[in-house]
């Protein structure tokens, strides 16, 4: 019935929203959207580094996110700057410095479209596994850490007093931020990754009443938003990681309909 | 010797130095378990940063800490939520331990808002959420509890309440409480050691001993430490605007 790029497509995606759900809570709760935005400018460079040497572009990606989040953590010691400027100056600097390198890739034909918006009809079986054997790697190393991290979220003093240890899962947390871009930079492209992450999480925050009603539905709603937006693109044809995007925005239009709904019933 | 085994935390001239300059320093103190320690002090004087040097939150810049607590449970002066996390008081009573429903409501019945267990925190009065914080922290059968202004935004009739749970609590589950509070009625007829603050140790000792004390006077007031007691001695050292001691004498 499907072509054979269509199901890797769908196995693939399906697996980055997985993946997307629960950590597009936390990057919703602990207000880091525009961070996860810098991380995906910064994958450009990851990306350009990758073909220069030809390294795997997922490893490259996330060392150059990894190293762009830790530079921001360090940044935000040593200067008197705002988080927001400071993540402004490293996204537009990192991406600046990939686009001069990809000046001087000549030789090779880069396609600059696809690295910006993804292309997921082209993934093959080496992506997806590696998309899987490195989901299941954040996944659990997320579920090992998520009372420390979840606590930290709700307040660092009282989960540093009752011996969370919360420094240590932040840490953690910022390293799989940066897995989570590498690992879906390939398919979504660096664009729209944070539309990914957050999207579907903005969706659940609409329609859930506790954390863990939250992290289910936003997982639901990737996945949901992944299988709708590549049907959406095969049967109109129109480009997958964007239609993926266009879904899960219909999909949050709709989430707004019970807040109206209970908003009336109150008045 | 049983006097050891029965000691939770010692601070031996700790103080936390922050933009150049001492939040506190030259603290000096030990709680043991099934006591009470107060803070108490002016606005700034360092409660709150000396309860989180002994919760290790706040790393001490200067003398030793030692902490035998085995479990620490905490109710922070002030805490905001972000709306942005949809959270119910069963969820938020399970945010560092794990325990069962039974005890959740247990613990929310003696504070008096078992009501509320499924609405969202969000959405509690100032009050309500206060009890809220206190349950979780009895809830967590903490080694030592650590209580900052715990009945701030609490209605008249249940702050007595509260303090004789807070009372209670200490004696049921054996553990040590320090308490920052500004009720000095409460400081001076319920709790063991009282210590007062500002920028360092001005005083301390049993509350009966505290209130001859000419530090403790000129700390409150002449009003407020006479309801307790009218003796008075000479005050060994003045203090700046900023709390330091200018003089000593």
């Amino acid at each position: 019935m499907f072509d054979d790029f269509f199901t890797r497509a769908l196995i693939a995606g399906i697996g980055i929203a997985i993946i997307a759900g629960p950590l597009g809570c936390l990057v919703i709760w602990r207000r880091l959207s525009y961070f996860g935005d810098t991380l995906s400018h910064s994958a450009l460079l990851g990306v350009t580094l990758a073909y220069s040497f030809s390294f795997n572009i997922t490893f490259s990606v996330f060392i150059i996110s990894a190293v762009v989040a830790l530079l921001l953590i360090n940044l935000q010691k040593r200067t008197k700057l705002a988080g927001d400027s400071l993540l402004g100056l490293l996204a537009h600097s990192t991406l600046a410095i990939g686009l001069v390198l990809i000046g001087f890739l000549t030789s090779i034909r880069f396609d600059l479209m696809g690295l910006l918006f993804g292309d997921i009809l082209a993934v093959d079986v080496e992506d997806i596994t590696i998309v899987y054997l490195g989901g299941t790697t954040i996944l659990l190393i997320l579920y090992f850490i998520w009372k420390s991290l979840f606590s930290a979220t709700v307040n660092y003093d009282l989960s540093a007093a009752e011996g969370m240890r919360p420094e240590v899962s932040n840490f953690i947390f910022t390293l799989l931020l940066a897995g989570v871009i590498a690992l879906s930079i390939k398919m979504i492209g660096a664009l729209l990754i944070t539309g990914l992450l957050l999207i579907p999480a903005a969706i659940a925050r609409n329609i859930s009443s506790s954390p863990r009603q939250m992290v289910i539905i936003a997982t639901l709603a990737g996945v949901v938003s992944v299988i709708a937006g590549l049907f959406v693109s095969l049967e109109i044809n129109t480009s997958s990681g964007p239609s993926i995007i266009v879904v899960a925005l219909l999909l949050f239009i709709i989430s707004l309909i019970p807040l109206e709904i209970k908003g009336q019933l109150q008045k | 010797m049983a006097e050891n085994n029965n000691l939770l935390v010692k601070l031996d001239n700790c103080g936390v130095y922050k933009s150049s300059k001492w939040i506190v320093r030259g603290i000096s103190l030990e709680i043991h378990k099934g006591k009470i320690v107060t803070l108490i002090g002016p606005n700034g004087s360092g409660k709150t940063t000396s309860a989180k040097m002994i919760l290790k939150i706040l790393k001490s810049d200067e003398g030793q800490i030692k902490n035998f607590a085995s479990k620490m449970a905490y109710v922070p002066q002030k805490i905001n939520i972000d709306w942005t996390m949809p959270l119910r008081v069963v969820d938020f009573m399970k945010l560092t331990s794990h325990i069962n429903n039974l005890e959740i409501v247990d613990a929310l019945k003696l504070t008096g808002v078992d009501n509320l267990l499924y609405n969202d925190i969000h959405n509690l009065s100032g009050g309500e959420f206060q009890r809220v914080l206190i349950a979780r922290a009895i809830a967590k059968k903490p080694e030592l509890l650590v209580l900052d202004e715990p009945v701030q935004g609490v209605d008249f009739n249940g702050e007595i309440a509260l303090y004789n749970l807070i009372k209670k609590i200490c004696s049921t589950l054996n553990c040590g409480i320090l308490l920052i509070s500004h009720d000095l009625h409460f400081v001076m007829s319920a709790t063991d050691h009282v210590i007062c603050l500002n920028g360092h140790i001005c005083c301390s000792g049993t509350p009966r001993s505290i209130v001859k004390n000419s530090a403790y006077i000129e700390l409150f007031g002449e009003h407020n430490a006479t309801t307790l007691s009218l003796y008075q001695h000479d005050h060994d050292h003045s203090h700046g605007t900023d709390g330091r001691v200018t003089n000593n004498v």
